[in-house]
């Protein structure tokens, strides 16, 4: 099963399961399976994480409970590039409104949806980011965009490979 | 120990409490009532229902009961308005989401929640928005699921994890979207999974075989003893007009604690399957034909006696089921034996008999089921324990987890052990022998001693391996050590030597010596004297055939009792042959298969486990008798009675009794004896070959029949034959 893992999945695992005592290898599961989202350009498959669950030595049901409990692991087929815009209270009140419509015209996608040729994934929710001196702002692909105008943002998204 | 109390104070009422107790250990011990749903004491702590809350002096907010550990002085508050507020305030959150379906609700009437609803909860609900729907999941064909009824406490998924040793179920998703379930489609399969129903403190997890098929409050409860492992785990029958409905646990903390097998919760419904045998039949020219009682036992006593006449008493074979009673038992060797037959066998399963004379009186454990608990060391030879006695497995699982045991294998195949596993030495069925060869020379080696002289020829040139020292080492360590020989040693064609081996390994280092015959009863089968070398309590008599004796080559009449169908019960592949070869076999049976019609010429249709009075030995040697909790179906009768009506219609003596307890009584009054020692037999030599390993559900007739549990993955070879 394991062999599903790249061997530069099995390395990052490694890695992580080096910080933690040999009796605590599950804590490397969140580490591992964003590991392997990225591995299979950004979503989670359930093969994926019985070969993380196989990995790591845990039952395949403790790394479904973590994959479908963070919003940063995708477990149906998304668009590669990650896009969130903070919609949260700092960001909302500083126009989170109109940068979300402008992604969402720019894209041609809803929150939620993915673009048609796999690109983008533009996420329906996210919680704070902690970016709030500088909102409203958005992340792509773990990369912060801050003190964003409508203009920006799509100059943003047009950047990003 | 007074230094590890300390006193606390609950509604006014001074306590002691062991210091690092919960609180609502505290209260429960006190009989002080906190009403909870995800606390249970068989698991860890989750706080997560938070319908345990109480006031505690000095504590800013109400505290969950279950997650508070006692401390010297502290004053709790179950019933204070605070306290009562909090746990109103918890269950108004708990029904905003929970389905008003109690009407249709196969939980209804013994459901948690309704329960407390009643106590705690508000008439009017202020929540008007939308209820939250979740989809039920397909977790098998044991267990059904209405996932909108679930309130999270997670007890299910603690006890996958916790009890079962395997997480099947979890919680996955977030918030609103939190759902329990396994998240791919999946069943759950573990040997106990059925507990998962009485944990769930509300409708989301019930019996699907029992779905919608009686309300609990209709039900009359029974007490019964499993029918399938010689644990004897203690069962409630519930019984709605005469049929026995449902199986649900018997809590006996020295047995079975709360917890049964799946095989033990779901088996009754071969109590009902197609093929009971619901009146007397007498074979006539060929034909079958519905016949009395009258008829049927004269032609059976009839039969019987122009065998014996015609062709001596040991023209006749009797072979009973060790899933029979005591008393069953007991009268059917009695019977043959006043009919001077000695053939009489109950070891279905066992090919090699020559050690039988250094059988113990009354084959066992050597030790209490709660012992096990406590085990520092376990050499386990010959024995899926999970397929063979589930509820020993757990207490295995416990010594190896909660006290850290060394528990080894020697198997003939690997098998899946949720715990943590020494040395596992699967070696095939013709390694066994050799791999306890190592162990004893190990042992002896250790022991600076010489072996002892019946094994020395077979160990003397063994080879022992850095395995074979670690088990020998844990095995002759501190502490409570036990060498276990389970039931594919005992279908081992080396069984005898199998024995020995193994009784010289616990000699050597100290261990008990602990046998884990297959069927309910084969302890008490010992005692009964069902044994063709062992009269009753274990008196020693001149030895008559054994089953594969009876079975291979055809004798003149058999007698069967208690459902033995010899194709699926025991291993000899002549046994169809030999009983159509015979002129006469009468079978009392609680089943009719067209096979058991193919060669049989009367046939006494009697009750299950669940329909007669009786008593079961388990494997600590404990007696266990129960009432029966429905009368048998159609025409057939409990097997004692059948028996005694046929021994006083065989003259034979002493065959008036009106109760089993007459019968068992008589028995017990009799104290096991120990055997004589037997010659030393020199062990080695035995037959090679395989070892029939047996599925999960095809050990006995009754669990063959139990169309739910045929469609698991575990029931095997057994839904293959169909």
């Amino acid at each position: 099963m394991s062999e599903l893992l790249s061997e530069h999945t099995r390395h990052e695992i490694d890695h992580w399961l080096a910080k933690f005592p040999p009796d605590r290898r599950r804590s490397a599961v969140i580490a591992a399976l964003r590991a392997a989202q990225h591995q299979n350009s950004g979503y989670l498959t359930t093969e994926l994480m019985d070969a993380v669950a196989g990995y790591i030595g845990l039952p395949p049901v403790q790394v479904y409970e973590v994959a479908s409990f963070y919003s940063m692991f995708e477990t149906k087929p998304v668009g590669r590039i990650h896009v969130s815009v903070c919609t949260n209270i700092s960001c909302m009140l500083c126009g989170s409104q109109a940068i979300v419509e402008a992604v969402e015209k720019h894209l041609g996608i809803k929150t939620g949806e993915s673009t048609p040729d796999g690109k983008f994934f533009l996420k329906r929710e996210e919680e704070c980011l902690a970016a709030c001196n500088n909102a409203p702002m958005m992340m792509v692909d773990h990369v912060y965009y801050e003190n964003l105008t409508p203009e920006k943002a799509v100059q943003a998204l047009d950047s990003v490979e | 120990m007074s230094e590890d109390l300390v006193n606390i104070e609950v509604d006014g009422r001074p306590l002691k409490a062991r210091k690092g107790q919960m609180l609502i250990q505290a209260t429960d011990a006190a009989g002080i009532y906190v009403p909870r749903f995800c606390y249970h004491e068989k698991l860890s702590v989750a706080a997560n229902c938070r319908m345990c809350l109480v006031e505690v002096e000095k504590a800013p907010k109400p505290l969950p009961a279950c997650a508070t550990p006692v401390a010297e002085g502290m004053k709790a508050f179950t019933r204070s308005p605070r306290a009562i507020a909090a746990q109103k305030a918890t269950m108004e959150f708990l029904l905003i989401n929970h389905p008003l379906d109690c009407p249709i609700c196969d939980q209804g009437g013994e459901c948690e929640l309704q329960d407390l609803a009643q106590g705690f909860g508000s008439s009017v609900s202020r929540f008007t928005e939308r209820k939250r729907v979740v989809k039920d999941k397909n977790l098998g064909p044991l267990i059904s699921t209405d996932m909108t009824r679930c309130i999270h406490c997670t007890r299910c998924v603690r006890f996958t994890a916790e009890i079962a040793g395997k997480q099947e179920l979890g919680t996955t998703g977030r918030g609103e979207d939190m759902e329990i379930g396994t998240w791919i489609e999946r069943s759950v399969d573990h040997e106990l999974s059925g507990n998962v129903i009485d944990l769930c403190p509300v409708g989301a997890l019930n019996s699907k075989p029992f779905r919608h098929r009686g309300r609990s409050w209709e039900m009359t409860q029974h007490e019964l003893v499993s029918p399938h492992d010689g644990i004897g785990s203690n069962l409630y029958g519930h019984v709605l007009r005469g049929q026995l409905m449902r199986v649900v646990p018997r809590p006996n903390e020295e047995i079975n604690e709360t917890w049964i097998s799946d095989r033990d919760r779901f088996s009754y419904e071969g109590v009902y399957s197609a093929d009971r045998l619901r009146a007397p039949m007498l074979r006539r020219g060929g034909q079958w034909q519905e016949v009395s009682w009258e008829d049927a036992l004269t032609a059976a006593a009839q039969g019987l006696k122009d065998a014996v006449a015609r062709d001596g008493a040991s023209s006749l074979g009797v072979i009973g089921t060790p899933g029979a009673t005591l008393e069953e038992l007991y009268l059917l060797a009695r019977l043959a034996r006043g009919l001077g037959c000695a053939n009489v066998d109950t070891r279905l399963r066992q090919l090699d008999f020559r050690g039988q004379d250094a059988d113990p009186a009354v084959p066992g454990l050597g030790m209490a089921l709660g012992d096990v608990d406590g085990l520092d060391a376990l050499l386990v030879v010959g024995s899926h324990l999970r397929h063979e006695a589930p509820i020993l497995a757990h207490r295995v699982r416990k010594a190896a987890t909660r006290n850290r045991a060394r528990v080894s294998f020697v198997n003939p195949a690997r098998y899946e052990w949720l715990f943590p596993v020494a040395n596992e030495i699967g070696c095939g069925a013709e390694g066994m022998l050799g791999e306890l060869a190592g162990l004893l020379k190990a042992a002896a080696e250790a022991k600076g001693v010489p072996l002892p002289a019946n094994v020395a020829a077979l160990a003397s040139g063994a080879t022992t391996s850095a395995a074979h020292r670690d088990v020998v080492a844990s095995l002759a360590g501190e502490g409570r050590r036990a060498v276990l020989l389970g039931a594919l040693a005992m279908r081992h064609p080396a069984w005898a030597d199998l024995r020995d081996a193994a009784a010289a390994l616990a000699e050597l280092t100290g261990a008990t010596l602990s046998l884990l015959p297959e069927g309910a009863n084969a302890a008490g089968a010992a005692l009964a004297g069902a044994l063709p070398h062992r009269g009753p309590a274990g008196e020693a008599v001149a030895a008559g055939l054994h089953t594969v004796a009876m079975l291979s080559k055809a004798l003149p009449a058999y007698l069967l009792f208690g459902g033995v169908e010899p194709e699926a019960d025991t291993l000899v592949p002549e046994s169809l042959a030999a009983l159509r070869g015979a002129r006469f076999v009468v079978a009392a049976t609680p089943y009719a298969t067209e096979t058991l019609k193919s060669y049989a010429h009367v046939l006494l249709p009697i009750g299950t486990f669940a329909e007669t009075s009786g008593t079961y030995v388990n494997v600590e040697g404990r007696w266990q008798s129960f009432a029966g909790c429905v009368r048998p179906v159609g025409e057939a009768r409990p097997g004692w009675k059948v028996l005694r009506v046929l021994g006083n219609l065989l003259d034979v003596d002493g065959f008036d009794y009106d109760s089993s307890e007459q019968v068992r009584e008589e028995l017990r009054a009799r104290p096991p004896v120990a055997p004589a020692p037997a010659g030393v037999r020199e062990a080695g030599g035995g037959a090679g070959g395989a070892v029939a390993d047996m599925a999960l559900y095809e050990g006995d007739a009754i669990v063959r029949r139990a169309l739910s549990l045929q469609q698991t993955r575990d029931a095997g070879r057994a839904a293959a034959q169909g």
